[in-house]
C-alpha cells in the first residue's frame, strides 16, 4: 500500500461521523500550511517536525485560535471551521501550560467547568476529583508558581480534560521539563492519553516523545505532510533527511536496478532487496565499518574512501561524520576510534555490508 | 580568602561608595548642573517646611473652609478616578488588544490631555458640556442636567485631565501581559469578556492600581480645568488647589498650611506607588 493510498484508507475508515477529519489550510504571508489529518476516537496522533514547520499553527487552527484560510474541519461529524474557540469541544495543553497565575491549581481546573455553566461548588468538587486522579490532591490549594514542572503539566492536563473535550491538543507537552522529570512525566502522560476516549493530537519536535506517546505519526516539513504512519514504520522507512536524522539512519534516494541502487549524485549501493525505479536506501550508522587502509579480505560490497569531518563522543560510542562519494554517519567504539587515529581531516575506508542496508520504494 | 584579604576588602567596601562615585562616575561639568537641578527641585519644598506656621497649624487646618476644601478635593478626585477606571480600563484594553484602522491616531488623541494646558481643557469642556455647548445644550433641554459650576463639573474636569494617566499606565501593562492567557481561557469555554474579567483583569491589577493612583494624584492637584469649567465656589467647587490660590491673596499662612496637606498627600502617594512598582516588577 502506498503512502497516499494509506491516507485515503484512513480517511474512509472514519466516514466523517466519529473522530477528526480535517484539512487545515492556513496562508500567512509566504508561509502556507496545508495538512490533512484524520483520526478515530481513542487515537493519539503526533505532529512531528522541525521548528517552523507549522506544527503549532496546525494546533492553533484546530483550537480555533488561528482561522483557517481553506480546507475543512469536522469533529464527530460537526463542522468546526466557523465556530469560535470557546464553543469548540476542544481542550488544549499549552507548551508552557499557561496556568492562570492568580488562581490555585483547583480553581485553574474548575475554570472551564465554571465557563460551561457549572455552579461553583460543583465545579470545584469535580476539579478536586480531577486533581486527585492526577495524584495532585495535596496541591489543590497551591498557586501555579509553587508547582514543579511535572505537577504544572498535570494540572494543565486536568484543566484541559475537565471540560470533557472531544479533541485534546497538546503543544510540546514535555518541552518545558528537564531531562530527569521528563522520563517520568512522559510515562504518566502516556497512561493518561491511553485512557482518553476521544481524539488527541500532540505537537512535538522530539521523535522519542512522538514514538512513545502516539500511535500515529504525521511528519510535517515546511507546512506539508512529508510522511505519516505508525511510529515503527516511519522509523524503519524514513522518507526525508529530517526523519532519517531523527531516527539515526543514513538515508539516500536513488534509482534501483536489481540489487544495485544508483544514489542521486553519488555512487552505487548494493542491497539485498531486488527493486526497480526510484527507491530509498537506508542503513544505520552502526552498520558502517571503518578501515585505515583499503581492506583486501572484506566481503563488503559497498566500500568508499571518505574523509572525517566531525567526531562526537556519546558514552563509549563515537559518531563520525564522513564525506566522500556519500555523506554518512558511522558509529564505532572509542577504542576503535583511537586505534584508527580518527581526527577531522583523516581519510578512512568505509564499508557497509549489503545485508545491513535496506531499500524500499520511494 | 585569607583574613588579610578580607580586611582589605572590607576597607575598600567602606571607602568605595563616596570616593569612587565622584572620581569615576561624575565629571564636574555634569556634577555641578546636576546638583543645581537637585537643589532647584528640593529647596522650594524645604522652604515650605521652614516657613510653615507650625504653631497656628492646628487651628488653620481645623477651620471649616479647609475641611470643606479637603473633603471636596478627596471626594471629587476619588469620583474622577472611579469614572476614569470605568471607561479608561476598557479604552486601554481596546488600544492594546484590538486592531483597528487609525489606532495610532486614537492613542495620540487619548494622550493629548496629558500635554494640553489644563485651562484649554477647561475651555474645551465648556464648549462641549456648557449650557450652550455642543452636547451640553441637549443635556440641559432633555434631562435638565447642567454641569458647569457644579460639583459634578469638578469631577468631569478632573476626569478629563486625569484619565489619560490611567489609560497610558493600563495599556502599557496590558501590552506587557501575555495575551495567550486570554487564549487559554477561551479554549476552556470563556467568552472574550469572561476571559477579560476573570483572567486579564486580575493579571493586570497592579498596573491598574498604579494607574489609578497616578490619576487620583493628578485629579487632586487639578487647577486650571477645574477653575475654568467649574468655577471657584467654596463648598461646591472650591477644591484644595483653588483654596490655596485664593488663600495666598489674603492669608498666606493658610495657603502654606493647605500646601503642606497636599505635600503630605503627594508623599504618601509616592510611597504607595513605589511599593506597587516594586511588587509589580
Amino acid at each position: 500500500m502506498t503512502h497516499t493510498e494509506k491516507m485515503r484508507h484512513r480517511a474512509t475508515a472514519t466516514p466523517g461521523s466519529e473522530g477528526l477529519d480535517a484539512r487545515l489550510v492556513v496562508q500567512r504571508g509566504s508561509f502556507r500550511l496545508d495538512v490533512a489529518l484524520t483520526a478515530a476516537p481513542g487515537d493519539v496522533v503526533a505532529l512531528l517536525g522541525p521548528n517552523g514547520a507549522g506544527k503549532t499553527t496546525a494546533l492553533r487552527a484546530l483550537a480555533g485560535l488561528t482561522p483557517l484560510t481553506g480546507g475543512h474541519l469536522r469533529l464527530d461529524g460537526t463542522e468546526l471551521d466557523r465556530m469560535p474557540p470557546e464553543s469548540r469541544p476542544v481542550g488544549v495543553v499549552f507548551q508552557d501550560y499557561l496556568l492562570f497565575p492568580h488562581l490555585s491549581a483547583l480553581d485553574n481546573v474548575a475554570f472551564g467547568l465554571r465557563c460551561h455553566g457549572a455552579p461553583k461548588a460543583e465545579a470545584r468538587a469535580q476539579a478536586a476529583e480531577w486533581l486527585d486522579h492526577m495524584g495532585l490532591a495535596d496541591h489543590a490549594g497551591s498557586k501555579p508558581r509553587r508547582l514543579s514542572g511535572g505537577q504544572a503539566q498535570r494540572v494543565a492536563l486536568a484543566r484541559a480534560l475537565a471540560t470533557r473535550p472531544r479533541l485534546l491538543l497538546l503543544d510540546e507537552p514535555l518541552a518545558a521539563l528537564d531531562a530527569r522529570t521528563r522520563l517520568e512525566v512522559r510515562a504518566r502522560l502516556r497512561r493518561h492519553l491511553a485512557e482518553f476516549e476521544a481524539v488527541a493530537v500532540l505537537v512535538t519536535h522530539d521523535p522519542l516523545d512522538a514514538m512513545v506517546l502516539a500511535d500515529h505519526l504525521v511528519v510535517i516539513e515546511d507546512g506539508r505532510v512529508v510522511q505519516e504512519g505508525a511510529p515503527p514504520d516511519i522509523a524503519r522507512h524514513p522518507r526525508t533527511d529530517y526523519i532519517a536524522h531523527l531516527v539515526g539512519l543514513n538515508l539516500y534516494r536513488g534509482e534501483a536496478e536489481g540489487h544495485t541502487v544508483r544514489v542521486d549524485r553519488g555512487p552505487e549501493v548494493t542491497t539485498t532487496e531486488e527493486l526497480t525505479g526510484p527507491v530509498f536506501v537506508a542503513f544505520p550508522p552502526s552498520a558502517v565499518t571503518l578501515y585505515r587502509d583499503r581492506p583486501t579480505g572484506s566481503s563488503a560490497r559497498n566500500l568508499w574512501h571518505c574523509e572525517v569531518t566531525g567526531l562526537e563522543t556519546n558514552g563509549d560510542q563515537v559518531r563520525a561524520d564522513l564525506t566522500g562519494p556519500l555523506r554518512l554517519a558511522a558509529d564505532l567504539t572509542t577504542v576503535a576510534a583511537t586505534e584508527l587515529e580518527l581526527h577531522p581531516g583523516a581519510t578512512v575506508w568505509a564499508a557497509v555490508k549489503a545485508a545491513q542496508t535496506h531499500a524500499y520504494p520511494a | 580568602m585569607t583574613s588579610v584579604d578580607k580586611a582589605g576588602a572590607a576597607e575598600t567596601l567602606e571607602r568605595a561608595p563616596r570616593r569612587g562615585r565622584v572620581r569615576k562616575g561624575a565629571p564636574l561639568p555634569l556634577l555641578l548642573p546636576a546638583l543645581i537641578g537637585l537643589a532647584f527641585l528640593l529647596v522650594p519644598l524645604v522652604a515650605l517646611l521652614v516657613r510653615a506656621p507650625w504653631r497656628s497649624l492646628p487651628d488653620l487646618l481645623t477651620s471649616t473652609e479647609v475641611w470643606q476644601a479637603l473633603q471636596l478635593s478627596l471626594v471629587c478626585a476619588t469620583a474622577a478616578t472611579a469614572v476614569s477606571l470605568v471607561v479608561g480600563v476598557p479604552l486601554a484594553w481596546l488600544l492594546a488588544r484590538v486592531e483597528f484602522p487609525g489606532r495610532g491616531l486614537v492613542r495620540a488623541l487619548v494622550t493629548l490631555p496629558l500635554v494640553l494646558p489644563p485651562v484649554v481643557g477647561g475651555v474645551a469642556l465648556l464648549m462641549a458640556l456648557g449650557r450652550n455647548g455642543v452636547v451640553g445644550q441637549w443635556l440641559d433641554s432633555w434631562f435638565g442636567i447642567t454641569l458647569p459650576f457644579t460639583t459634578t463639573g469638578v469631577i468631569v474636569a478632573e476626569a478629563f485631565v486625569a484619565m489619560p494617566f490611567l489609560v497610558i499606565s493600563v495599556e502599557g501593562t496590558l501590552r506587557a501581559a501575555d495575551p495567550r492567557y486570554e487564549e487559554a481561557a477561551t479554549t476552556l469555554g470563556a467568552s472574550r469578556f469572561t476571559a477579560f474579567r476573570r483572567v486579564t483583569l486580575p493579571l493586570i491589577a497592579p498596573g491598574i492600581a498604579a494607574g489609578a493612583v497616578l490619576a487620583w494624584a493628578r485629579a487632586l492637584g487639578e487647577f486650571g480645568a477645574t477653575i475654568t469649567f467649574a468655577g471657584n465656589f467654596p463648598g461646591r467647587t472650591q477644591t484644595m488647589p483653588l483654596a490655596v490660590y485664593l488663600a495666598l491673596q489674603n492669608d498666606p499662612d493658610a495657603a502654606i498650611a493647605l500646601s503642606l496637606v497636599l505635600l503630605a498627600v503627594s508623599i504618601a502617594v509616592l510611597a504607595g506607588l513605589r511599593d506597587r512598582w516594586m511588587t509589580a516588577s
